[in-house]
């Protein structure tokens, strides 16, 4: 018995080997995975959503979005984003032509948009916190700083993720590696563009209109 | 070079062009479409909000909202590539099911929460305050 089944084995060996294995070429499920990553995160921004539009009308008798809020400033800061959103398309439109150089270019201009969208939104929080709107001076504040501070945290990481494949594509240009890690980025990146939408409609303008 | 990398994105194997594959990247025409759009999406509500152009608020409110999800769809089609096609329609499977799971949690938290605020106790009300 036991013989005949390491014959069988032998036999036919290649079968066990599935192969599915082999098919995908690497990095074939990637845009899929973080995909789901970025429901995921939708799901978190949901949930800190939620919490705002709970909480969000608690003053505990402190400022309220009319005092504190400058929707001038929101509108930079939204263009801010919208165009660094429509750069990014442009390094992917020239990483489609292989161009490394204008890739790089418009990769670095989405990163300054990047980082004037987080220079105005700390500059925000910063005149807040002076004023002392500080999160734990009510409830509608702390929701506030946490939703938009979240936002503002995945813009940050966005940037060092964007740091790091400008370095990685300036070392080793385009490869078919650092295609798919840009087009991740990408997703990314017009993926926070999305949440800010909800970011300046539910807690700006509605926030204005309360 | 290029071919192997939309080979990547996808799960067909025959496409060589931009517009077949799930993730693959749109055309500059597209994008400016998107951006165009966007602009004006985004223009709208905050024009509306910041002139008060329409004295009832509840309208306005309403606007806006209805802009920013008209935006948040053009965003998906026009940035991230949103079709029924890519992956064979399970990034489409996957955003359905995140879209329901949002909707459960924000309209029940809302209307929960709303509702134990109204069944309250009548306290000191800080909202109230100036």
């Amino acid at each position: 018995m036991s013989v005949a089944t390491t014959i069988t084995t032998q036999d036919s060996e290649p079968i066990f080997h599935v192969v599915d294995e082999h098919d995908h070429p690497e990095g074939a499920s990637t845009m899929l995975g973080f995909w789901i990553y970025l429901m995921s995160d939708c799901l978190i921004f949901a949930m800190l959503f939620a919490t705002y539009g709970v909480l969000g009308g608690n003053y505990a008798a402190g400022p309220s979005p009319k005092d504190l809020f400058d929707l001038k400033l929101v509108a930079l800061n939204t263009t801010m984003l919208l165009l660094s959103s429509i750069t990014y398309g442009f390094a992917m439109l020239t990483m489609e032509k292989s161009k490394i150089g204008q890739t790089q270019l418009w990769l670095a201009i989405t990163g300054l948009f990047g980082l004037a969208f987080l220079g105005i939104e700390l500059t925000e929080f910063a005149h807040m916190i002076h004023e002392g709107a500080t999160p734990q001076r009510s409830a509608f504040l702390s929701s506030f700083f946490t939703l938009v501070g979240t936002h503002g945290l995945h813009v940050t990481f966005g940037l060092v993720w964007l740091v790091t494949l400008m370095v990685q594509t300036a070392r080793f240009g385009l490869t078919t590696a650092n295609r798919r890690r840009l087009m991740c980025l990408s997703m990314f990146w017009h993926f926070l563009d999305v949440v800010w939408i909800g970011v300046f409609t539910f807690v700006y303008l509605l926030g204005m209109l309360r | 070079m290029t071919s192997d990398s939309h080979a990547l994105h996808s799960d067909t194997h025959d496409h060589g062009h931009d517009d077949h594959g799930g993730a693959a990247h749109g055309s500059l025409k597209s994008y400016l479409i998107g951006f165009g759009l966007s602009v004006i999406l985004t223009a709208i509500p905050f024009w509306l909000v910041m002139t008060g152009a329409i004295a009832d608020k509840a309208v306005t409110a309403l606007i806006v909202l209805v802009l920013a999800a008209v935006q948040i769809v053009v965003h998906m089609i026009y940035f991230l590539h949103m079709n029924t096609r890519s992956e064979n329609g399970w990034t489409m499977m996957a955003m359905i099911f995140t879209v329901i799971m949002v909707v459960i949690a924000l309209t029940g938290s809302l209307w929960v929460m709303h509702h134990l605020n109204i069944n309250m106790m009548p306290m000191h009300d800080m909202s109230q305050m100036p």
